[in-house]
């Protein structure tokens, strides 16, 4: 069982949390300027690091979407923190 | 029968408190505190199994987890368990012991033709030969054959097994001298240390070894530790198996309780010891699995704690000094032991032992039990055979971890490489053999105060002995499977020479007891045969569990309705006393129908709610709000029909997408005030419809402009639907004549009180009829229910549970996302085509709506059917040509009798279906064919008239 920081929370089991998304990863907009290739990359092509990799989490029992940097590999969990502009409100 | 019971040894038994039990029907007799194999063991009976291929039979050779042999299925009370160790099995009266793989007794097996047809099945044999006539056809014959066990369907043990969390400072795993100097060590300095131990009481080797520790004997030691470790608050643990090493410094570990329901420990610590101790190797020569060749180890356990003696002509060959005290042991108990060491230069010979230095055992004679054995050329006459070919650590929680090992050449032995998992192995586990050399890497790796505990007892010498590929005769590398020499040297030719490819080949270590005595020769054999050192071959990957750990214990109490609980109504009580059938909808418990006879009543209730009311509970129809300055434009984002532009008091139907496009979820959105929203997200949606709702809120919004906040649980609501519905809500008093509710329009909402109690109402309909969802607080519910029901009598309305909800919704052509809808389906495919061709602002799912894919004019399209015959299509059948070739052209997505129609209703999803309207088309299921109309979805009043009551 791995164990999660919640910039919110604290550390919790990993059951308490989902994968949501790729770091770094706009959402492409305006729809009519987006390619298909674009989009299709957008929501297909994921970069699956061996290794480093930067994540952005939720915690579900508080509802927060964080970000996370952890080591595919070793399992480690390098760093988490509160989206920009999130943190300490 | 050449086992036998000493008349004074062995402190584990209670002499005074014989056992019966039987093994293959024989009765046989043990004591209070045996061990089911020290019984067997003393009882006399040496063929205890067969072997898994060749029916070869097969006795006890060792002590623990690491028995490849005797496994038996256990009848005890009348219930069967299979696949039992009898190694870890405490003896309890009336047990009866079966052998597995045989038929019928392990003394006359008749399969035991398969080993004089060994020549004929080497490994890979069933797999080439069968393949190559047809698997399938073979298949439930090899079956039939193989396999252990046989389970006991009667045999549903009960899930009472508790997993339990647990932090501590320290955690030691295995409690025999290098473990128990650990956990004394951190105890001393009041760190809160959980020893953990497979075995019955703590001292490990100890046990049946002896020694002194600190000058007195090691159980003084042991006992202090003990008492340290519970003053520091810690935990002692027997009858525990640590099986599993997890991520993040997790670990499982099994308890057993005599009398009482077992135990799941979920551990972590901040510090790890392993201190698992080493496992005996066997010594390969020719008939190296006859029954009465034992581990030399256990069968001083055996004479020590059980005064189980193995036999009474023993020849113990050896490759080490730790079989010395074995031998002097056992000639002290009274048998005739001869001591065959590969070494010439030895220790000197324990007294009465006849000591044969630098002799190799080649070859062990006999049918079905040891009675002879040639060693160095010479026949020597004896009963059992006791080898000790080295010990191998015990690295799996090591590996496990995902510690790597290294090569050391002193201990003949892999061993954890520091620093590669987390946690520090000390002792036999780490290649200490010896007990001084345990108590100090104890003490050490748990940072001891002081000096370590100190024993006489120095580190002792070993030989290397592996498999010899020369010597004639089948060797056996692994026993539980049936993997020889031979075998190895197979697959080495064959290429498949890296130990993975090994395994998976001839099967090696794949049996119950993961290889534990068999995995090292099968790799110091490939090691040997392809030229590579033992460190170059490297080992196969170590899985959890250690031991085989019973589902039960894993599954713990969520079985049944605890494995996924369903959500309950308030009003569940209420619906049961109306005689509802409940069913999972959703993840919830709902009213199915009322009354017992299910036809007729979801027609009758369908019928009735169409005539006059009928009344249903809509609880868990989702109920997220959505507040603040940003509200709408949340919504905007996350919906594929804009709620902007909605007025308060006012709802809208909608959609939710998938980025990809497809329909996630539909519903309506009630606008309560300019910056109050309430999503009705259908009742399975709710959780992911708030997930994507709070995903784009802390994506996209300042977050204190805008809130999501599912309240589905804290609201109960009444559905009222039918041409009386808004009699009925008059009559409960919920609607006062010439109020603002009474004149509520179809699509509005309104708040008021009832009796004091906030509701809301709102005009929306699943039904076609006219509509009202009461929603109350969900303590109010049971009031609510009482007026509503009442009222309910006097207008000849009925409650109407889910099923004839289905029927009506499905008269009006409205889907139920997940079932007229799939993982293709987009809304301009139901026909909602609006807000595709007109917004222009961001919305979810909005590119995916443009691809290629989704302008294919022949999407499939919801349509409705008419079938000329009297019963319902079925669901899921396909839609095919009229006429000629069979191919799909879509399917029925939901089907029905219509009470109020008089005749079947039907949607279907079917290629470019929009432009087939009127058409005929064939439906084909299960090989029959059948004819059906192509029409709108809606089949009952298509203008919405019956809307207004
Ligand atoms: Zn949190």
């Amino acid at each position: 069982m791995q164990q999660f920081p919640c910039p919110f929370c604290g550390l919790r089991e990993e059951t308490e949390f989902h994968f949501a998304a790729e770091a770094g990863k706009p959402r492409p907009e305006p729809a009519a300027q987006v390619s298909a290739d674009r989009w299709a990359a957008y929501l297909y092509l994921s970069a699956a690091p061996k290794g480093e990799a930067h994540e952005i989490w939720v915690h579900r029992s508080c509802g927060e979407f964080f970000l996370m940097t952890r080591n595919t590999e070793t399992r480690a969990v390098l760093a988490t923190q509160a989206l920009p502009g999130r943190a300490g409100e | 029968m050449s086992g036998w019971r000493h008349p004074s040894m062995g402190h584990m038994i209670d002499r005074t408190s014989p056992i019966s039990f039987s093994f293959d029907g024989t009765p046989l007799q043990g004591f209070q505190g045996d061990s089911v194999a020290s019984a067997l063991l003393a009882a006399g009976p040496r063929v205890l199994g067969r072997s898994f291929k060749y029916h070869r039979p097969r006795g006890l050779w060792g002590m623990a987890g690491e028995e490849p042999n005797a496994i038996f299925d256990v009848q005890e009370q009348g219930l069967g368990c299979p696949n039992q160790r009898a190694t870890t099995l405490p003896l309890r009266a009336g047990m009866a012991l079966r052998s597995v793989n045989t038929r019928p007794s392990a003394q006359g097996d008749w399969l035991g033709v398969m080993d004089w047809a060994q020549r004929f099945l080497p490994a890979g044999f069933y797999y080439k030969t069968f393949m190559a006539l047809g698997w399938m056809r073979w298949e439930p014959m090899i079956r039939r054959m193989a396999g252990l066990g046989r389970l006991d369907p009667a045999h549903m043990p009960a899930a009472t097994t508790p997993a339990l969390n647990a932090l501590c400072d320290l955690l030691v795993i295995g409690a025999g001298p290098a473990g128990l100097a650990a956990a004394k060590a951190a105890a001393d300095q009041g760190r809160v240390v959980w020893l953990l131990d497979e075995a019955t009481a703590l001292g490990g080797s100890l046990r049946w070894r002896g020694g002194e520790i600190n000058g007195a004997p090691w159980a003084e030691f042991a006992n202090a530790t003990e008492t340290a470790v519970l003053q520091a608050g810690g935990r002692v643990l027997t009858d525990t198996t640590l099986w599993g090493a997890f991520d993040h410094g997790s670990y499982a570990a099994w308890q057993r309780r005599a009398n009482a329901p077992d135990r799941h420990w979920r551990l972590r610590a901040q510090q790890v010891i392993l201190a698992a101790g080493a496992i005996e190797r066997p010594m390969w020569f020719a008939n190296n699995d006859l029954p009465g060749i034992l581990s030399a180890e256990a069968a001083l356990h055996y004479l020590v704690l059980y005064g189980a003696v193995a036999g009474r002509r023993i020849l113990l060959a050896t490759g080490n000094d730790a079989s010395y005290p074995v031998a002097a042991a056992l000639a002290q108990a009274g048998a005739q032991v001869i001591l065959a060491d590969t070494r010439q230069q030895t220790p000197p010979a324990p007294q009465g032992v006849r000591h044969m230095p630098g002799a190799t055992l080649s070859r062990a004679h006999g049918s079905r039990a040891v009675g002879a054995a040639t060693v160095d050329g010479h026949y020597i006459d004896a009963d059992t055979i006791l080898v000790s070919g080295g010990y191998t650590p015990s690295v799996h929680l090591h590996c496990q971890a995902g510690g790597k090992l290294d090569w050391a050449p002193a201990c003949d032995a892999l061993v954890p490489r520091p620093g590669t998992a987390p946690m520090a192995t000390v002792g036999a586990a780490n290649g200490a053999f010896g007990l001084a050399l345990a108590l100090a890497q104890g003490h050490a790796a748990a940072q001891g105060a002081g000096p370590a505990p100190q024993a006489t007892a120095p580190a002792w010498g070993l030989a290397a002995i592996r498999p010899n590929p020369q010597l004639r005769g089948r060797q056996w590398i692994d026993p539980q499977n049936d993997v020889t020499l031979k075998d190895v040297k197979l697959a080495a030719q064959e290429g498949y020479s890296a130990v993975e490819h090994l395994k998976r080949y001839t099967t090696l270590g794949m049996a119950t007891d993961q290889g534990r005595s068999a995995n090292f020769a099968g790799l110091a054999a490939m090691a040997a045969l392809t030229g590579r050192s033992i460190a170059q071959t490297g080992t196969t990957t170590y899985r959890p569990p250690f031991v085989p750990v019973p589902l039960g214990v894993i599954g713990g109490l969520r079985r049944g309705s605890a494995f996924d609980p369903p959500k309950r109504l308030a009003l569940e009580p209420q619906h049961r006393e109306m005689g509802a059938r409940l069913r999972e909808y959703g993840g919830w418990l709902r009213p199915a129908f009322y009354g017992t006879d299910e036809a007729r009543a979801v027609q009758s209730e369908a019928l009735i709610a169409r005539k006059t009311v009928g009344l249903y509970d809509a609880s868990p129809l989702g109920k997220i709000e959505v507040i603040g300055p940003n509200a709408a434009a949340l919504l905007d984002f996350c919906g594929y029909v804009p709620m902007s532009s909605l007025k308060p008091g006012r709802a809208r139907y909608g959609f939710m997408l998938a980025e990809s496009g497809i329909v996630h979820d539909d519903g309506v959105v009630l606008r309560l005030d300019t910056d109050r929203f309430v999503v009705s997200a259908s009742s399975s949606h709710v959780a992911s419809v708030r997930m994507i709702l709070e995903e784009a809120r802390q994506d996209r919004f300042a977050s204190k402009d805008v809130f999501v906040h599912d309240i589905t649980c804290n609201w109960c609501t009444l559905t009222a639907s039918g041409p009386a519905a808004r009699a009925l809500l008059v009559q409960a008093g919920v609607l006062a004549p010439g109020s603002a509710a009474h004149a509520l329009p179809h699509m509005g909402v309104i708040e008021s009180q009832w009796q004091g109690a906030p509701l809301r109402l709102a005009r929306v309909s699943f039904t076609g009829d006219c509509a009202f969802e009461i929603s109350v607080p969900l303590r109010h519910a049971s009031a609510l229910y009482t007026a509503l029901d009442a009222a309910r009598t006097t207008l000849g309305g009925a409650w109407i549970g889910l099923e004839a909800v289905m029927i009506l919704r499905a008269e009006k052509g409205y889907i139920l996302v997940g079932k007229d809808t799939d993982g293709v389906t987009m809304p301009h495919d139901l026909g909602w085509s609006g807000p595709r061709s007109k917004r222009q602002d961001p919305y979810f799912g909005d590119r995916a709506l443009f691809t290629a894919e989704a302008q294919r004019p022949d999407r499939r399209q919801l349509v409705g059917l008419v079938t000329p015959q009297h019963t319902p299509l079925p669901t899921g059948a396909h839609i095919v040509p009229n006429s000629g070739d069979l191919h799909s052209l879509g399917f029925v997505t939901s089907s029905y009798y219509s009470p109020f129609l008089g005749r079947p209703i039907a949607l279907a999803m079917v290629n470019g279906g929009r432009d087939l309207m009127g058409e005929t088309v064939g439906v084909f299921h299960l090989g029959e064919r059948m004819q059906a109309q192509i029409c709108a979805p809606c089949a009952l009043d298509p203008k919405g008239e019956r809307l207004n009551g």
